[in-house]
Order: structure tokens, then C-alpha cells, then sequence
């Protein structure tokens, strides 16, 4: 059995550097690997460039990189929600690139498959395509897309074993299991840590052939952004 | 009168059919949920992972890992089932979803849209939005037909950045239900109380009026 397991946030990051490319799992807060986030707000790496969906917000997420300027690019479908982020980036402080949100998640798909670039119809016809190879297939316009190059994949999970599977939550998984799939050392966080054995393999949602590393997180805070309730009737 | 948000979002409703896999943006198509014909069953997708999004969960049932798109806290029903961002794409780019409903900025009268941005001023990205309108079939746009200083947002040529070209095919406005073909916005159905001429005089792009125009029935 190969065990994954290192003790926590702090072993799991260990290599990482000033200017790498990293992936970050989640949606909005829903999902990101919060451990991951404190350490590297601790370890105050730089130049960084993050993939991922959203940006956090001012004070949470990858708000708390951008805040110490640690970001210098970030590439994501959506980034509403942060103040803090909007004015870097209309400023120029912040690089930004800006992709749909399916066309992201396929990139880093393809990143973990061996997959170099692939042909989609988000964004033919958009700015999102300026520049980039165009090709017409059975009379529609496709787009040609890359695959990522991430040093580190930052994903968290509901549970997981000692030999790095994982199972996720809710829409917690969103972007995890792709981005588990592309880092070139992938660290998973999960809430709840078990032994190899323990966990039903018909259920594992990502093989723990795609995670380096894997810690039993802490102190979740698991922020939700909008609360919206029904009332009882 | 032209139509409250909530009209504009049943009128929609009224589109629906049984058995239909739908993604409804935020805003106006949000709403489109609260209005499904009674003896049709549809199922809601929401991109972040979800097939059988249930309404808001009862206060205190709140949970964080169960979203939706615009982020808010929902619920999951019978028969629902949870997915990666990768394969929610799937269904969308591979047409498995039957009907999408989305806001706009501004649409052309050759079917492009624009909702994602304005230069200098609001840059939050477009999300899903352009997977969706890439490769949706049938996409019904929910949209005021003006903006807050009465110039039109049904145009001859979208000026804003696209999200999607050639891709729109209905438009439902607060004074409008319209069809978008032969590089021109058809007029199909008038907002109750609202005439021809106020819509004539509310669209900047070509409006086709072919014979009488009926009012919408809700």
C-alpha cells in the first residue's frame, strides 16, 4: 500500500515557491481547500499564478492572497464578489485572464489526461478567441484550447484514505477531481481522514493514483456566500 | 402595462415542456422555477454540479456544500444527482440540456448577445455563459427591453463585448415576446396593454410586424 499521508498544511506545501502556477479547487467558497489557502497566505510565497474558478471574496478565500498581493495572475470564468480583486485588476496590479467556465474545466481535464488542446464552441466569435486557432467542424465554428502546466493542484474533499482517494460533497467536488487529475504534485485536504480499506472503492469519486499528498484538515469554516432559505409555512 | 420581472419569468415558464433538462441563469431566468405548467415534470441543471436543484432550503437546513450557480444555498431532490464542473459542461456543450434561459445586456437582431461585460466599468467574466450559448439549441433570452435611460438593448449590432454569436432565437422583454430569423427581431406576442407602436419605438434593431400582433395570455 502506498500511503500519501504527510502530517499537515505545512509538509503538504513543501516546495513550494515564489512564481509557480498553482490550480485551486472550488466555486465560489464552495469546495476550496481552506488549509492550502492559510498556508500559503504563511508561507507568503509570491508572483503566483492561481487557476481557478473564482477569487474568493475580501476576506476569504484566495481574497486573502490577493490582500497580500501574492497573486500576480489569475486565470478564472467568474471573479464578482471582490472588491479588493476588481480594483487590482482594473488598476493593472493583477494580470487576468478571464475563460469560460466550461472551457476551464475541460483545460485542466485535459491537463491531467495528456490531452495538449482541444476544440471547443465557447467563446467562437468573442474576444475570448482573439489570437487563438479556429476551426470549422461538420459547419460549426470551434476554438482551439490549451492544456494548464500547474506545478501544485490544491484540492479539498469531503473524505479520503491513506492512499489518496477521495470522495466529495455535494457541489463541493466542482472543479476538484479535474484539478486533482493535472497537478504535478497534487495535495488533497479532506475533512475526514481514514484508513486505506475503510472507504467503498465502487464510491471513490477520484483514484488515489492522482494525489502526492493528502492531510487531515482543520478548523473548516466552510463560508457560505448568499443564505437563502424558504420559510416554514 | 409592461411586464413585472416575475411576468416576463412566467411567460418563459409557459415555453417549458415535459421531461426537459433546463439551466436557468441568474435574475430573470432564476425566477422561470417558480412558474412550471402543472402536469410537466422538468429538471433544473446548475453548472456547478447539480441535475434536480430543489428550491431554498428551509431556514436552519442550510448547507454549505450545496450551491448554485449564483452561489446561494439550495436544495437537491428525488432522482437529483451530483457531478464535476467537467461532465456538467458535457451536458451543456453536448446538447443534453433542452432549453437554456439567460439575461442580457444587449442582443442583435442577427442573434449575438452580450452579458458579461462592460469595458472599464464591470468586469466579473462570463462564467458559463458562453459554454451555454455556444452550444444550446434553444435559448430563451430574459431581458428588459430597454435600459434605465429608455435606449433599446434589442440592436441592430450588440456594442458591448459578445458572449455568443448567432445564437439567440427568442426573446422575452418586459413589453415583448420576440423571434429572432432572417437577420431581423419578429414581433410574436405584445405584453398585455402594451401597443406595436410603443415596441416599434422601444427596438433599435429591425422589427418585423407581420398581421395582428395578440397580447400574451398568462
Amino acid at each position: 500500500m502506498i500511503n500519501k499521508v504527510v502530517k499537515n498544511a505545512q509538509d503538504a506545501l513543501l516546495g513550494v515557491e515564489n512564481g509557480m502556477t498553482f490550480m485551486l479547487g472550488g466555486f465560489g467558497l464552495c469546495g476550496i481547500p481552506e488549509n492550502c489557502i492559510s498556508e500559503l497566505v504563511r508561507l507568503d510565497v509570491n508572483n503566483l499564478t492561481c487557476i481557478s474558478n473564482n477569487a474568493g471574496v475580501d476576506d476569504f478565500g484566495l481574497g486573502l492572497l490577493l490582500k497580500k498581493h501574492q497573486i500576480k495572475k489569475m486565470v478564472s470564468s467568474y471573479v464578482g464578489e471582490n472588491e479588493e480583486f476588481e480594483r487590482q485588476m482594473l488598476s493593472g496590479e493583477l494580470d487576468v485572464e478571464l475563460i469560460p467556465q466550461g472551457t476551464l474545466a475541460e483545460r485542466c481535464r485535459a491537463t491531467g489526461a495528456g490531452i495538449p488542446a482541444f476544440y471547443t464552441p465557447a467563446g467562437y466569435g468573442t474576444e475570448v478567441a482573439e489570437g487563438k486557432e479556429t476551426r470549422e467542424f461538420n459547419g460549426k465554428m470551434y476554438v482551439l484550447e490549451h492544456a494548464f502546466n500547474p506545478e501544485f493542484a490544491f484540492v479539498k474533499a469531503w473524505k479520503g484514505d491513506t492512499a489518496g482517494n477521495l470522495i466529495f460533497k455535494g457541489t463541493a467536488r466542482n472543479f476538484n477531481p479535474m484539478m486533482a487529475m493535472a497537478g504535478k504534485i497534487t495535495v488533497a485536504e479532506v475533512e475526514e481522514l481514514v484508513e486505506a480499506g475503510e472507504l467503498d472503492p465502487n464510491q471513490i469519486h477520484t483514484p488515489g493514483i492522482f494525489v502526492q499528498r493528502i492531510f487531515q484538515g482543520k478548523d473548516y469554516e466552510k463560508r457560505i456566500e448568499q443564505r437563502t432559505v424558504t420559510q416554514k409555512s | 402595462m409592461a411586464l413585472s420581472k416575475q411576468e416576463i419569468a412566467q411567460r418563459i415558464a409557459q415555453e417549458l415542456q415535459d421531461k426537459w433538462y433546463v439551466n436557468l441563469g441568474i435574475g430573470i431566468p432564476t425566477l422561470v422555477a417558480n412558474y412550471i405548467p402543472k402536469n410537466i415534470d422538468v429538471v433544473f441543471q446548475s453548472e456547478n454540479g447539480m441535475l434536480g436543484m430543489g428550491p431554498f432550503p428551509i431556514e436552519g437546513e442550510e448547507d454549505a456544500d450545496l450551491i448554485n450557480a449564483g452561489k446561494q444555498t439550495v436544495t437537491i431532490l428525488k432522482g437529483g444527482s451530483l457531478f464535476d464542473s467537467a461532465m456538467s459542461f458535457a451536458m451543456i456543450r453536448g446538447q443534453h440540456v433542452q432549453l437554456t434561459v439567460l439575461g442580457a445586456m444587449e442582443v442583435s437582431q442577427n442573434g449575438d448577445i452580450a452579458n458579461w461585460k462592460i469595458p472599464g466599468k464591470m468586469v466579473k467574466g462570463m462564467g458559463g455563459a458562453m459554454d451555454l450559448v455556444a452550444s444550446a439549441e434553444n435559448i430563451i433570452v430574459a431581458m428588459m427591453h430597454t435600459d434605465k435611460t429608455g435606449e433599446s438593448k434589442l440592436l441592430k449590432k450588440c456594442s458591448l463585448p459578445l458572449t455568443g454569436v448567432n445564437c439567440v432565437k427568442k426573446v422575452v422583454t418586459n413589453l415583448a415576446y420576440l423571434e429572432i430569423k432572417n437577420n431581423a427581431f419578429y414581433l410574436i406576442e405584445r405584453a398585455p396593454g402594451v401597443s406595436v407602436e410603443e415596441i416599434i419605438a422601444a427596438t433599435e434593431g429591425t422589427l418585423i410586424v407581420e398581421g395582428e400582433i395578440p397580447e400574451m395570455k398568462f
